[in-house]
């Protein structure tokens, strides 16, 4: 697919998505929504492996989450009472407005007729966004991305390594959405900069 | 993101006097580098939020990704931590410290 792009008669910045493609994004949106309202949450266990690596939404004991400790790092890192302090002044309004930016993205895609259940095949999905929605889709995609990054334990210039893993390995299907949001993320930049 | 758009600034309960600090010391906002940002989000970010040109963008960014770290701002450290929320809010990982 070729990700986001500036319509310049219409002003907007659009895509197309598959049904599955769709179902994918608001799903992994709507685990970093459970995951940043429900902090609590007990240890998930899944028997599945696939499955519990796309599921961020926990284990979250905050803040020993790892996802949750990159999305809200410490902002003072020799002085451990300013650290707190800025925690407490900022996380509720930041953990309120990540899950506000993926909810977006969630009711746009429904708005853009993605069903709440996805049976039907060759389903496609246009999204238009101006440059404001734009903007919350991008820093969404951000979150997404640290949160795959960090289940998969993605490191600096590791890239072969996660280019090596055999199809089957589950990892390399975790890894592959990762990349694909990476580009959706990629050609949006290119599209916001293209409509200023 | 644009401005209209940023969080509220942090109000404190008191105005923040550090006694070893002078009033005017100048803090800074850092920006760490991280393995999963583009660069051209990155780049994206600092046009958007601090208003630089593209080219002092890129640089800021390029510093970042070289160097694992770059000072992209600085001010009051009331400024700073509005700049390291915002950071943050863009899933950047960004620190303040005192200006060395």
């Amino acid at each position: 697919m070729g990700g986001f792009s500036y319509h310049r008669r219409s002003k907007q910045i659009i895509a197309t998505f598959t049904g599955f493609e769709a179902d994918l994004l608001r799903s992994l949106a709507g685990q970093l929504v459970e995951l940043l309202r429900n902090e609590a949450a007990a240890p998930r266990e899944s028997s599945d492996p696939l499955e519990a690596m796309l599921d961020f939404s926990g284990p979250t004991t905050e803040p020993e989450d790892p996802v949750l400790a990159r999305l809200f790092p410490t902002a003072y890192r020799d002085d451990e009472e300013a650290a707190a302090e800025f925690r407490r002044f900022t996380e509720g309004a930041l953990r309120d407005g990540k899950a506000a930016a993926a909810a977006t993205i969630i009711d746009a895609l429904e708005s853009a007729g993605l069903p709440p259940e996805l049976t039907e095949d060759g389903l496609v999905i246009d999204v238009e966004l101006d440059r404001a929605q734009a903007e919350t889709w991008l820093r969404s995609f951000t979150d997404l991305r640290l949160a795959l990054a960090t289940r998969l334990g993605i490191e600096e210039g590791d890239e072969d390594y996660w280019d090596a893993l055999p199809e089957e390995d589950q990892r390399a299907q975790v890894y592959g959405i990762y990349q694909w949001v990476g580009l959706l993320q990629e050609t949006l930049v290119e599209a916001l900069w293209g409509s200023s | 993101m644009d401005a209209m758009s940023a969080p509220s600034p942090v109000e404190l309960d008191e105005p923040e006097v550090d006694d070893l600090t002078a009033p005017d010391t100048p803090w800074v906002t850092i920006v760490w580098n991280d393995p999963v940002n583009l660069m051209s989000y990155v780049t994206y970010v600092f046009q958007t939020y601090f208003g630089y040109s593209k080219k002092k963008s890129e640089r800021l960014m390029l510093e970042v990704h070289n160097d694992g770290k770059s000072a992209v701002s600085s001010g009051s450290r009331e400024e700073m931590e509005r700049d390291v929320q915002a950071m943050h809010e863009y899933g950047l990982w960004a620190t303040l410290e005192k200006q060395e």
